[in-house]
């Protein structure tokens, strides 16, 4: 009997604390932990196609098996096992990689050591330390592609992560997906004016910080710099986007359309090279112009090289560009960036009329060995012809009436001697096969010339009157210097598929090729379709992605903030001002409101009456027990209490939706004089 | 007593706020101009996330990671309002408070309203420097909830409400937004019932002249412990496999009822085990039905049986003034 009241006092303490554990340490409900699995395999998933095999393996096993441990009470591991686990983790990416610092494995191990986190994971506080990796997780897909696509994936998975961390900051149980994702869509999109504020407004600073990893840029496509049989036939399968391009001035036709990229000088028996290339050594005269210029505004893809795609002949570029030894364009770094600049062309031009003696020297070097018979029909050509341009006549011609077939899949080639072989025995091959031995036939004559990489063509796009350069429209030329005329570009693929140039490749090709090389729908509006979407990507490209420091000034020099001072002080300034709007708009709704009812409203205006009477409603009284008390204290008030709080009854307990019955309490309401 | 600066200022700071806050009966409503917020923990860390962020934003720069770091950032601040707004305007009263026996965690109820359309989740009420113990509830629109602060009560009398932190981390955990409440409200402590085996003495004022009221046949009022010379049919043998002790049953009769619990039968001890044990004897003779009294040095509670009764009994021992007069 003793234990008694110690019991009941014991029954009361455990009744009154309904909630024994501190706020962080909430066991995590299983519902919670199933969502988060699902939300970091949102989040992971773009990372499968870039992390070694056994570590997108290694992630999924982690995540299922999570999964189950949690439904069938399975224990997690035990410290040992999972600092093993993590050792051998880390290990193991260090030897997939061959290196830990790159941005690559830099995010696979972001990846695998979250995995990993969930292994202790059983607390609701760990629960947001996961999810705010699950943001950084986020970011590091933008590293690999900021398409369109990308950043709609990864913005909706922003939005899961976020209802996420609502529901575990939320101690008493998980809340329902629904008013999680609502609310959790409420703040993102309050935030969406602050991002674009900072996004327009935050000082970019430019260039990398402590250098870019060099694997970063590893997968980009794009000329070389060097030529092979084989590189352009690469690009050439390619759908991927070189450049894009707006004509400031009238359009040229298809014909003109060369873009010059890298010249190519050396040929090593094998493959063409740019050569060692000495901007500030090469002082070179000025093209002149034979008709009018085209200005372009072109929208450059990042290739990682130093080339900026000009038509052809550049005559004027950007500021920050100089000028190769063969008139290309040059950039002073690598592009890593999209880039955005402007181009003045001569489309007809008379180039270096004057040719001095080492350019000469270098535009006629040859191996000393290989390819005799291509010497041999070069010294023949030279022998019976009155001039240099005969020579060249004389090798188009060859092209041109021979059994030459243009092809994307040339027969392999002799080692020692390929150019021979092409010429003389399988006569089939692409744009570079023709140039390097048109190249080669010009010099074997004595006459200098060069290989030219760059583009042919593009597409127009009709939607936003752009014309859109495929890496498949990389193209080979050559240029043959003659007196009198200076360099003169000759295209020897032109006298074997003419169609190659002025209507493209696919064009070009025998039609069991050209489906290699298509693209583009031949239905009508899926056609259309593409065309709009190729739009909306290039203007992404040109106004979004592109918008760095120069962009952002000189946007903003528009509305005359020049400096970052400005910029820091216009950007506090806005975000300020928003917030002051946000939380005025906040507490707006926070305030204490009455139930926005009628009847209600009705039923108080008979109370407050009452209440002058000495009568006011008991806090714990409902209609039906007031009114009849009130009926025993005054019963001449009883019959209009009887009517007033049947229809206030009816109206808001039970469903009755009816305005007549509403009209009649307002009439009865105001009407009731106490 | 040493005190590092950071716990000093705290000190101070504390203090100030203590000097502002003021005891009132409720209801009280929470202002705009008194609730204070703060970045927690989680929430520095995940500024720091942001930092680390726009630094390889801008060492590759990528213009979508410069957005979704600035959305983030955004919608830091944006939380920083709604969990500001997850408290303003809250109104907080009083509700009932239970008595407690001392020894044991006295519980006070807050009773919140929210007079708003927007629902209130996860906020938490806890006493001054007691993390131990928070209540997380929520708040329905247009609705109420009802909060348990427990705080021990070691002592007998009277037990104020000490301050208590509201507070919220609500939306994502990046801010804590706080307010003091002083609700002026106690709850009656009663002495710890004394553990022992003394049977009241018979009553002075009693109307009975038996002077052994135990052993009556009538009515069963509970057991005691088997003594030397107990019949065998009064053992109660179902309870020595439970307790490994003999019990006996002890019966009483209806004559005999009336009880009086008196304060001076219990002279030579001090005035807090008289207070025990007078408690023991109320919780004793209440759980057996009986009639009792209580009869204090300057109270005098009549006999009877009922709850209200068992209270105004404890509650007198509870608020005990009087010092060891033993007459």
């Amino acid at each position: 009997m003793s234990a008694t009241p110690n019991l009941i006092a014991h029954r009361l303490a455990a009744h009154l604390s309904p909630d024994p554990s501190p706020p962080g340490e909430a066991a995590l409900p299983n519902w919670t932990l199933l969502r988060l699995l699902a939300c970091l395999a949102v989040v992971i998933l773009p990372h499968f196609q870039r992390l070694p095999v056994w570590a997108s393996v290694l992630v999924t096993a982690v995540l299922v098996w999570r999964g189950l441990a949690a439904l069938r009470r399975w224990p997690l591991p035990p410290a040992w096992l999972r600092s093993i686990l993590a050792f051998a983790a880390f290990a193991g990416l260090f030897l997939s990689y061959g290196r830990i610092n790159s941005s690559e494995a830099g995010a696979g191990l972001l990846v695998v050591m979250v995995a990993l986190k969930l292994t202790e994971m059983n607390r609701l506080r760990d629960c947001a330390i996961v999810l705010m990796l699950a943001y950084f997780i986020l970011v590091t897909h933008f590293l690999a592609s900021q398409e369109i696509g990308t950043t709609a994936y990864v913005f909706a998975s922003a939005w899961l992560v976020t209802a996420l961390l609502l529901e575990a900051s939320h101690p008493q149980g998980p809340l329902p997906p629904r008013a999680t994702l609502r609310e959790g869509a409420t703040l993102l999109l309050q935030a969406v004016p602050l991002m674009l504020l900072m996004f327009v407004l935050f000082p970019r600073i430019p260039g990398p910080l402590w250098g870019v990893p060099a694997d970063t840029h590893s997968a980009r496509m794009g000329l070389s710099g060097s030529m092979e049989p084989g590189t352009i036939s690469q690009l050439s399968r390619s759908d991927e986007i070189a450049f894009r391009v707006v004509f400031l001035d009238p359009v040229p036709p298809p014909n003109q359309r060369y873009w010059r990229g890298p010249v190519l000088w050396n040929y090593d028996g094998r493959a063409w090279g740019a050569g060692h290339e000495t901007p500030a050594a090469t002082a070179l005269p000025a093209p002149q112009s034979l008709g009018g210029g085209v200005r372009q505004e072109i929208m450059l893809e990042p290739h990682d090289q130093n080339w900026l795609l000009a038509l052809d002949l550049p005559a004027q570029g950007p500021p920050q560009s100089i000028q190769g030894s063969g008139y290309q364009l040059l950039s002073s770094r690598p592009l890593r960036e999209r880039q955005l600049y402007q181009v003045l062309s001569y489309p007809r031009y008379r180039l270096q009329p004057e040719l001095p003696e080492p350019t000469r020297q270098r535009a006629l070097q040859l191996p000393r060995y290989g390819n005799a018979r291509l010497r041999a029909l070069a010294q023949e050509w030279r022998a019976r012809s009155r001039s240099d341009r005969d020579v060249v006549n004389a090798a188009l011609r060859m092209f041109n009436q021979e059994a030459f077939v243009y092809t994307l899949q040339p027969p392999l080639l002799s080692r020692t001697s390929a150019m021979d072989d092409f010429l003389f025995n399988t006569r089939r091959g692409f744009c570079e096969h023709y140039a390097s031995a048109f190249t080669l036939l010009m010099r074997a004559a004595g006459i200098p010339a060069r290989v030219v990489t760059g583009y042919l063509g593009g597409e127009l796009n009709a939607a936003g009157g752009h014309f859109t350069v495929r890496q498949s429209d990389a193209h080979a030329w050559s240029e043959v210097w003659l007196p009198g005329e200076g360099w003169v570009r000759v295209d020897p693929t032109a006298a074997v598929a003419p169609q190659r140039v002025e209507s493209g490749l696919a064009a070009a090709l025998p039609d069991s090729e050209a489906a290699l090389v298509r693209r583009g729908s031949d239905i009508y509006w899926v056609y259309q379709l593409e065309s709009y979407w190729e739009w909306t990507n290039a203007i992404w490209n040109r106004s979004i992605l592109a918008y760095g420091p120069e962009l952002q000034q000189q946007f903003l020099e528009r509305f005359g903030i020049r400096d970052w001072y400005r910029m820091t002080l216009v950007l506090t300034a806005l975000v300020v001002g928003f917030l002051a709007l946000l939380g005025a708009v906040l507490l707006w709704q926070a305030r204490p409101r009455g139930i926005d009812d009628p009847a209600l409203r009705e039923w108080a205006r008979v109370g407050r009456a009452l209440a002058r009477r000495n009568l006011p409603r008991l806090p714990h009284e409902g209609p039906r027990d007031y009114a009849e008390r009130v009926a025993r204290a005054r019963p001449d008030l009883a019959a209009d209490m009887d009517r007033i709080s049947g229809l206030y009854i009816g109206l808001r307990y039970a469903g009755v939706d009816d305005r007549a019955a509403l009209r009649q309490l307002r009439d009865y309401a105001r009407r009731f004089k106490p | 007593m040493r005190l590092s600066p950071r716990q000093y200022l705290r000190r101070r700071i504390r203090e100030y706020i203590f000097r502002r806050i003021r005891r009132v009966p409720g209801p009280v409503t929470v202002r705009r101009q008194r609730i204070y917020i703060v970045p927690t923990r989680f929430g520095y860390v995940f500024g720091l996330m942001l930092f680390v962020m726009l630094l390889g934003a801008m060492n590759y720069s990528n213009s979508m990671a410069f957005a979704l770091t600035f959305l983030l950032a955004g919608l830091g601040l944006v939380c920083m309002h709604h969990t500001h707004r997850n408290l303003v305007h809250l109104s907080v009263r009083a509700g009932r408070h239970a008595p407690v026996f001392a020894g044991h965690d006295a519980q006070f109820q807050l009773v919140l309203d929210n007079p708003a359309a927007a629902h209130r989740y996860a906020l938490v009420a806890s006493p001054v420097d007691d993390e131990q113990n928070p209540l997380h509830f929520d708040v329905p629109a247009h609705g109420s909830a009802l909060a348990r602060l427990l705080l021990p009560a070691p002592r007998r009398g009277l037990l104020p409400a000490p301050p208590f932190r509201l507070y919220t981390e609500y939306p994502l955990g990046l801010f804590h937004a706080w307010t003091w409440i002083e609700l002026d409200m106690q709850c009656v402590v009663y002495p710890a019932p004394a553990d022992s085996r003394l049977q009241p003495p018979p009553a002075p004022g009693g109307d009975s002249g038996i002077p052994d009221r135990i052993g009556g046949k009538e009515d069963f009022i509970g057991l005691r412990n088997y003594q030397r010379g107990d019949a065998s049919r009064l053992i109660h043998w179902k309870t020595l496999p439970r307790t490994g002790q003999l019990m006996v049953k002890q019966f009483a009769d209806p004559v005999q009822r009336e009880l009086w619990l008196d304060w001076d039968s219990l002279a030579g001890m001090d005035t807090e085990a008289r207070l025990s044990q007078l408690c023991r004897w109320v919780l004793d003779a209440h759980r057996a039905g009986k009639s009792y009294g209580l009869a204090l040095p300057g109270t005098r509670l009549p006999p009877a049986s009922s709850e209200q009764h068992r209270h105004a009994c404890l509650e007198a021992l509870a608020l005990f003034q009087g010092g060891t007069v033993a007459t």
